[in-house]
């Protein structure tokens, strides 16, 4: 991006008002999405693009709707495949910011295969995966992270699976930017979009949504202020990793797996870098949400640079051009070994 | 001295194990063919297994050409000269020689072991079964290790070289120049100098041979056809598909974005599209056929022209996303090369199967406009006209080939790039007042306003639209007319497409009815029925969605309607319906194109009887 551009930007005069569609927005009263709406509309004016170069992309599912509530340009896609469409988007014009909106089922599920290969290519895209560990808009079916025993519709025995672990999944399909939120820590969520939506490369959030209607209170032990402070362990850059009210508990790295201690000043607390960490403690971190006895992480687990597919696309367009110059379309059709007839 | 004898055209066909270079040797002798001025066409012909066990009959991997010193459009149903490689190729291709016609075989590869694995109790050169043909048993593989001796390779590497031997000796035998192949192996090897040593002096000992000894008496010679003047080129479907859609993406003044996944015989465009990136080709091998369809259909929102291109089972897996296209009404091409089906089928053989597919194969009522293919060469204008026919329509429009056009190759007048229409579609500007779903009156198309536009934000979903706004409507009232509108932009395609190809008179006791790569056979059998001076009138179907208004004109004045096709009977039924006429289809599904003579003697029956 130019300088000048750059400038421009920072001259735009946004605010949360002028990304909201005029459509009525159709979520349950008291749904979990329309913080993650709120939070969208407050953090775009901050992020600085044109609001004609912002494309939402969604599948199929409640969450899916959110295109139509943004006022900027926006598909809403068949179910599994926004990341397909999202692709083909960012790809033909780079200079777009793409987002991703997708539920557990959307992404984890029909779309497993389209989710996994966009965070393996690293293209520039911000994905939100909205997750209510249910089937929302089919009506309340389990859903692949709903957890095992599950009494659903449509396991009225229980569930007999286990569950997906979405920051995980990320991680291990090679996602440059993975964070974890919660529709209920509102200032939390915006600063984590931010950051998600200024990385290059496939960002990728995993939100914590309740769904009041069909599986109320999933997160409630994190979300609830009087049991977060013990049950949820915010990562931040270049801190220890400490929880608890009074921040007197802290996780133990003992080279192998991490414990719950209690807090004691140390002379080389482990910190915690997202950008430089081993893999084998981003995912000891992301395991411990599976884990009852540990606090569940939110915030940024991984946010690495490295190259983006639409960047090298680019490039490599660029130095096919420089090495063999720009393709002559005539020249093209007569390629190879012609004749002349007279 | 041999003697030398003119001939009209000749067809030919190079079998052996799936290992033994078959395929280039057939490509190599249609290269050389069509720059010495014949008209050709080629059938590529080979099994779906990369290596079959060597020696076995479903190992067998064959190329047949026709070439003609006027024009032509099949690659011959029955062959002239069959050179086989092994017992295998001779048994499974002898049915196709001609009475007397010549077998060039390699004695060296009739062994014991080969023998039973092609089910001989003996060996056909040796115990008089081929008598009625003309037997050149040569030990290919023998005269080849002679020729290399001084090269430093082993001899399993030397055997590799045979295939040029037997070359070497058709090129004699048909008075064709070498220079073609020489020069193409040197470019091919380029840095392995033992290879271009192996196979230059195998492919100069094989016409030696030919020349020198005096086991072959004639050679033949084929004029060049007359044909209209220009420079040409060889060209596949698959290679003239892609080039089509490179210069109508130019013409549209949008880049080429093709979302693909590889998958016989469909792989060659997105293969040779991901060659030109210089050309601002934007080439994207998904995770799978879905990705593919999906990603085209983005980038096509975003301002690209959008492509496709699969087979059959791809086809299946893009269904609902191109029915998204369908509501959506972004501009996106679908090529879909068929193959043998149902299911996996037969991946490497043609058929015409699909036509269904394209026009029924998606859930609700999601019509689109479908074109043909009738040659390869024609790949490539009616890629130019299903990428036109997509932006000017902002609809999913899909163009139909098949195995035989995608692989077969013919001569290619080549266009002057100039000439080509140019494909502006005006997108809405800033400023404007944007209604995404207001039509133009005279296509009912929408007009597009692409991300990155300012002001013309808007939003598209798979929903149901409200008429001229866009926005999710689930009045019923609206619906019922959207599901019109909808097809009523279909139909107005046929007023910007050009009219069929129709010959013969506009009434009379026989209308033959084709689409796509039949052409070539009802072509060749109309000439015979003609010189038994039958009349008949024949319609080729280029758009097969909208039908033709002229067809609809003419249909009732024919006492007999017959529709050929490589499927069971699908445009037949189409037609019935469309028409209400007893329109009878003729059918052969065997993974090849149709037969000239049986097409002939159909033909023949509705003027023997009263049928």
């Amino acid at each position: 991006m130019s300088t000048i551009e750059t400038l421009e930007q920072k001259e735009l005069k946004y605010t949360k008002e002028d990304f909201i569609s005029d459509q009525e927005v159709r979520w349950c009263p008291g749904c979990g999405d329309y913080s993650i709406l709120a939070q969208m509309r407050r953090l775009l004016p901050e992020l600085g693009v044109k609001k004609e170069n912002v494309v939402f992309v969604s599948g199929i599912g409640c969450s899916s709707r959110f295109p139509y509530y943004m006022d900027t340009y926006g598909l809403h896609g068949i179910h599994g495949r926004a990341p397909a469409l999202a692709s083909g988007i960012k790809l033909a014009n780079p200079d777009l910011t793409v987002f991703i909106i997708t539920g557990d089922g959307d992404s984890l599920s029909i779309g497993g295969n389209h989710f996994i290969h966009l965070c393996r290519r690293n293209i520039d895209v911000t994905v939100l995966l909205f997750n209510n560990r249910i089937y929302g808009l089919t009506k309340g079916q389990y859903s692949p992270t709903s957890e095992r025993g599950k009494i659903t519709k449509s396991s009225p025995y229980g569930s007999l699976e286990e569950p997906f672990n979405p920051v995980k999944m990320a991680l291990a399909a090679g996602a440059t930017f993975v964070a974890r939120s919660m529709d209920r820590d509102p200032k939390h969520l915006e600063a984590t979009l931010l950051e998600a939506a200024r990385h290059k490369g496939t960002s990728f959030v995993e939100i914590y949504q309740n769904c009041n209607i069909f599986n109320d209170g999933a997160f409630e032990k994190y979300t609830n202020i009087k049991t977060r402070f013990d049950n949820v362990l915010y990562l931040k850059n270049d801190w220890e990793y400490r929880f608890g009210k009074e921040n007197d508990k802290h996780l133990f790295w003992d080279g192998f797996r991490f414990r719950v201690e209690e807090w004691k000043e140390q002379e080389k607390p482990l910190l915690h870098t997202p950008e430089e960490m081993p893999v084998s403690m981003e995912f000891a971190l992301a395991e411990l949400s599976e884990r009852d006895e540990f606090p569940v992480p939110v915030g940024v687990f991984r946010k690495r640079q490295a190259a983006t597919y639409d960047a090298l696309l680019t490039k490599q367009i660029e130095e096919v051009k420089k090495s063999k110059g720009q393709g002559d379309l005539q020249k093209l059709l007569e390629a190879g070994n012609t004749w002349k007839v007279d | 001295m041999s003697q030398s004898t003119h001939l009209d055209q000749v067809t030919i066909r190079f079998a052996g194990d799936s290992g033994d270079g078959m395929q280039l040797t057939g490509t190599q002798f249609t290269n050389t063919t069509a720059m010495v001025g014949n008209d050709i066409s080629t059938l590529p012909d080979y099994p779906a297994e990369i290596r079959a066990p060597a020696g076995t009959l479903f190992g067998v991997s064959g190329f047949q050409l026709q070439f003609s010193s006027h024009e032509i459009h099949t690659p011959g149903d029955q062959v002239d000269v069959l050179v086989a490689m092994n017992p295998a190729a001779l048994k499974v291709n002898l049915q196709h020689l001609k009475d007397n016609g010549i077998i060039i075989a390699n004695a060296d590869a009739f062994t014991m072991r080969n023998l039973k694995l092609a089910g001989y109790e003996q060996n056909p050169l040796e115990d008089g079964s081929l008598e009625g043909f003309q037997l050149f048993a040569v030990p290919i593989s023998t005269l080849t290790r002679e020729a290399l001796v001084d090269v430093a390779m082993g001899a399993r590497d030397k055997d590799r070289s045979k295939n040029f031997f037997a070359l070497g000796i058709t090129y004699w035998m048909f008075s064709r120049p070498l220079e073609v192949t020489l020069k193409w192996i040197e470019e091919k090897f380029s840095g392995k100098p033992e290879l271009i040593d192996a196979n230059k002096k195998a492919l100069n000992a094989g016409y030696s041979y030919a020349l020198s000894t005096e086991v072959f008496t004639t050679t033949y010679t084929v004029e060049k056809a007359s044909t209209a003047s220009g420079t040409y080129r060889k060209i596949t479907g698959n290679e003239a598909v892609s080039l089509g859609l490179i210069v109508a993406a130019h013409k549209a003044g949008r880049p080429l974005f093709l979302g693909g996944y590889p998958i016989t015989p469909a792989s060659d465009i997105l293969h040779n599209l991901a060659k030109y990136r210089h050309y601002d080709v934007k080439t994207f091998q998904a995770e799978d056929e879905i990705a593919g369809v999906g990603a085209a259909i983005g980038a096509s929102y975003s301002g690209a022209l959008g492509v496709t291109a699969s087979s059959g089972p791809g086809i299946a897996l893009k269904s609902e996303f191109i029915g998204y296209a369908v509501m959506t009404e972004i501009p996106l091409v679908v090529i879909n090369v068929q193959r043998g089906g149902p299911s996996t089928g037969l991946p490497t053989k043609t058929e015409q199967a699909d036509l269904f597919q394209a026009f029924y194969g998606r859930n609700g009522e999601a019509p689109l406009p479908i074109v043909a293919a009738k040659s390869p060469a024609d790949c490539f204008q009616t890629a130019l006209e299903a990428a036109h026919m997509a932006i000017k329509f902002a609809t999913p429009v899909f163009l139909l080939t098949d195995g035989y056009l995608a692989n077969g190759a013919e001569p290619w007048l080549i266009p002057d790039v100039a000439d080509i229409a140019e494909i502006r579609e005006p997108l809405a500007q800033p400023g404007e007042e944007y209604l995404p779903y207001k039509r133009d009156r005279q296509t009912l198309a929408r007009t597009l306003a692409v991300p990155g536009t300012e002001g013309l934000e808007h939003r598209l979903g798979g929903l149901e639209k409200e008429d001229l706004t866009g926005n999710v409507s689930y009045d019923p009232e609206n619906h019922h007319r959207m599901i019109h509108l909808r097809q009523e932009k279909v139909e107005k395609v046929a007023d910007f497409i050009p009219p069929p190809d129709f010959s013969g008179a506009q009434e009379g006791n026989l209308l033959i009815i084709s689409w796509g790569s039949t052409f070539g056979t009802v072509f060749s059998a109309l000439e015979e029925v003609k010189k038994q001076g039958r009349e008949v009138s024949w319609m080729h179907l280029r758009w097969i969605n909208p039908l033709p208004e002229m067809l609809g004109r003419l249909i009732g004045n024919f006492k007999n309607v017959l529709v050929p096709e490589i499927n069971a009977g699908q445009l037949v039924k189409i037609i019935r319906s469309e028409y209400l006429v007893d329109a009878k289809g003729f059918d052969r599904v065997r993974g090849l194109p149709l037969q000239t003579h049986e097409l002939v003697e159909e033909i023949s029956s509705y003027f023997e009887e009263k049928k």
